[in-house]
């Protein structure tokens, strides 16, 4: 009973921070410009993919991937931000879902050209497979990796909002763009490096997800509402909120698969919806 | 719903409501787009008679656009789980057919209740959200029935769909035939109708208050329309629309498939409409109708490459021609008659 309590406590954390990275950046984002980035998701398929590509064609130890990835995928989404996103800023909330929707169907229809349709295989390095017995609860290496890696860049994360400068502007912005502008702050500077981070984040995650969920041209589209689902229940533009989201739909998740495995994710999206119904504006804002 | 009754010929007493009187009119009348498009479907039975059930889900995913058009070209509420209610109406008509009761048009009732209902229920939700928490909520409430249909194998048969669907006949004099005959006529016949129950809605104040909400969400409040119950009534509509789409296919399919909830569709009707042109009813059933003969026509090609070419044909219209194709011809012709005027 105990056993099982933690195993999914620990496998549902693990999968949260996961989450987290590849919501995180969209959080932000949506809260400074009121961008409904719908390929988000698609960005961290990008890492994914990069990750992949570096391992099995070129050898490339599976840590220094995960830089690569994360960066290549902000140079990537910054490109697209400029080149597109921009001229979206200000029209109906409805282009923005189209033009996103048409990026995520090219990236899926994209990424099958490339690698294939096929599920990536990828081999983790020996220090990062297997487990090992503490106390009698058998404690996962690579599940372990990824709470602590994980936990450091949350850590960043939200002490970057907090105390440093740009954070309190990012802050300042979400609360109110206009009166942020007025105080001298370059919003649209602002939402260029955030975007930039944000991609990076996206691009990690999906690089670490690959050896727990696996990766696929699907992906974009699986995340999709899972990552909706985390900024819409954390709040826009909140960072603690977009972590206990995430947290919580992590260990809701694994929680659902194991106690009742044939419901699928159906356990997590009637638990949204409910949320939604009783809190439109999420979980952790009053409402 | 409120509709407005045209005077026919007795002059409006002031001059403020004869200019209203003289607005309506305009806009209730047929444009040459709608026109054409119906003859082109009546002739396009006749011409291709080996066609008859691809025109007649041409026509449904039509009526589909049509009721997705309602809610965002109109309303201005963005969507991301419409299949949900073609998916409920399809299952209704199934389930209804299969426990014994196979009169078409009750069933399509039925199904346009059911999803009607369904709508109501969530319009009360989706009225009080805005942004991306309303895009996530239909896309949650979509993805949820897909897997409550998924998992109640029971009732629906999961993922190997509905099947065994008898329908007696049309009225009572047209059985269904193997070559879709009686299905194309049945098809064309309620979806033209629908057509002009639309029309008939937009038309109206009512939807000319939609179109305020879309233009501008905030003034419509201002001057006295109650912003909520119009969110409401048009989700309600457009779902209940959206059932009746699916119940017709599946009462002459006579099969209920689980993608008949899935994203895809929802994501298609998307750039159905966009490629047709948002808030004019028609465009919807002409993207419909050009995205499914392309997708017909180019089913030889693997599909990967379809959603590439697909997703960017969906860049391409939101950056150059939000007015798809209808907008485009609009266009045109204005750019004609002016030449002819210069010259």
């Amino acid at each position: 009973m105990i056993g099982s309590f933690l195993y999914i406590l620990f496998s549902g954390v693990a999968y949260g921070v996961l989450l987290f990275l590849m919501s995180a950046g969209l959080a932000v984002t949506q809260g400074l410009m009121r961008f409904a980035n719908l390929a988000h998701a698609a960005f961290a398929m990008l890492g994914g993919y990069l990750a992949v590509t570096l391992m099995n064609g070129y050898g490339w130890p599976f840590l220094l991937t995960l830089p690569v990835a994360a960066f290549g995928t902000a140079i990537f989404a910054a490109v697209l931000e400029r080149v597109l996103f921009r001229r979206f800023y200000n029209v109906s909330q409805l282009y923005q879902i189209m033009l996103t929707v048409g990026i995520v169907s090219m990236s899926a229809a994209a990424v099958t050209f490339i690698w294939g349709p096929t599920n990536q295989p990828v081999t983790m390095p020996a220090y990062l497979s297997g487990s090992s017995n503490v106390g009698g609860f058998s404690v996962d290496h690579y599940r372990l990796f990824l709470i602590v890696a994980g936990g450091l860049v949350v850590w960043g994360l939200i002490w970057a909002i907090d105390r440093t400068s740009f954070g309190a502007k990012i802050r300042a912005a979400v609360d109110n763009r206009r009166v942020a502008m007025s105080c001298g702050i370059n919003v649209d500077r602002l939402f260029m490096s955030s975007f930039f981070i944000g991609s990076a984040l996206a691009g990690l995650g999906g690089a670490l997800s690959i050896n727990l969920i696996g990766l696929s041209p699907t992906f974009a589209v699986d995340f999709l509402a899972l990552v909706l689902i985390v900024v819409t229940l954390g709040g826009q533009g909140s960072m603690k909120g977009t972590l206990g989201a995430a947290l919580l739909l992590g260990v809701l998740d694994v929680a659902g698969k194991y106690y009742i495995p044939q419901t699928g994710p159906f356990i997590t999206y009637a638990v949204t919806v409910v949320v939604l119904f009783w809190k439109p504006n999420g979980l952790f804002v009053p409402a | 719903m409120t509709t407005i009754e045209l005077p026919a010929s007795p002059a409006p007493a002031s001059a403020a409501a004869s200019r209203a009187h003289r607005v309506f009119a305009r806009s209730a009348r047929w444009r040459w787009e709608e026109i054409a498009f119906w003859v082109l479907a009546a002739a396009s039975i006749v011409v291709f008679p080996t066609h008859l059930v691809l025109i007649a889900q041409v026509l449904i995913t039509g009526l589909f656009a049509l009721s997705f058009d309602l809610l965002v070209g109109y309303a201005g509420i963005p969507s991301l789980g419409h299949a949900a209610f073609f998916g409920l109406g399809a299952y209704t008509a199934g389930l209804l057919a299969r426990a014994g009761w196979g009169e078409p048009i009750s069933g399509l009732l039925a199904a346009a209740l059911v999803a009607g209902i369904f709508g109501l229920v969530l319009s009360v939700v989706v009225s009080r959200l805005t942004g991306i928490a309303l895009i996530m909520i239909t896309l949650g409430v979509g993805l949820l029935l897909y897997e409550a249909a998924h998992s109640a194998r029971d009732l629906t048969g999961g993922d190997d769909g509905l099947s065994g669907i008898t329908m007696w006949p049309v009225l009572g004099q047209f059985q269904f035939d193997f070559y879709g005959r009686t299905a194309v006529i049945y098809t064309f016949v309620v979806v033209f109708l629908l057509y002009l129950v639309a029309r008939r809605i937009v038309n109206s104040p009512f939807g000319l208050e939609l179109k305020g909400i879309r233009e501008n969400v905030r003034r419509v409040p201002a001057i006295g329309i109650p912003l909520r119950y119009r969110y409401m009534v048009a989700f309600t509509l457009s779902a209940a629309l959206a059932g009746v789409a699916g119940a017709l296919l599946a009462q002459i399919t006579q099969t209920v498939a689980l993608s008949s909830l899935g994203f895809d569709r929802s994501a298609s009707v998307l750039i159905m409409v966009m490629i047709g042109g948002m808030g004019t009813l028609i465009g919807a059933l002409v993207g419909a109708a050009a995205y499914m003969v392309a997708q017909d026509q180019l089913s030889a090609l693997n599909p990967v490459y379809w959603d590439f070419w697909v997703g960017l044909l969906l860049v391409l219209f939101v950056l150059f021609a939000r007015g798809g194709l209808i907008g485009g011809v609009d266009r045109l012709v204005v750019w004609i008659q002016s030449k002819r005027k210069r010259s």
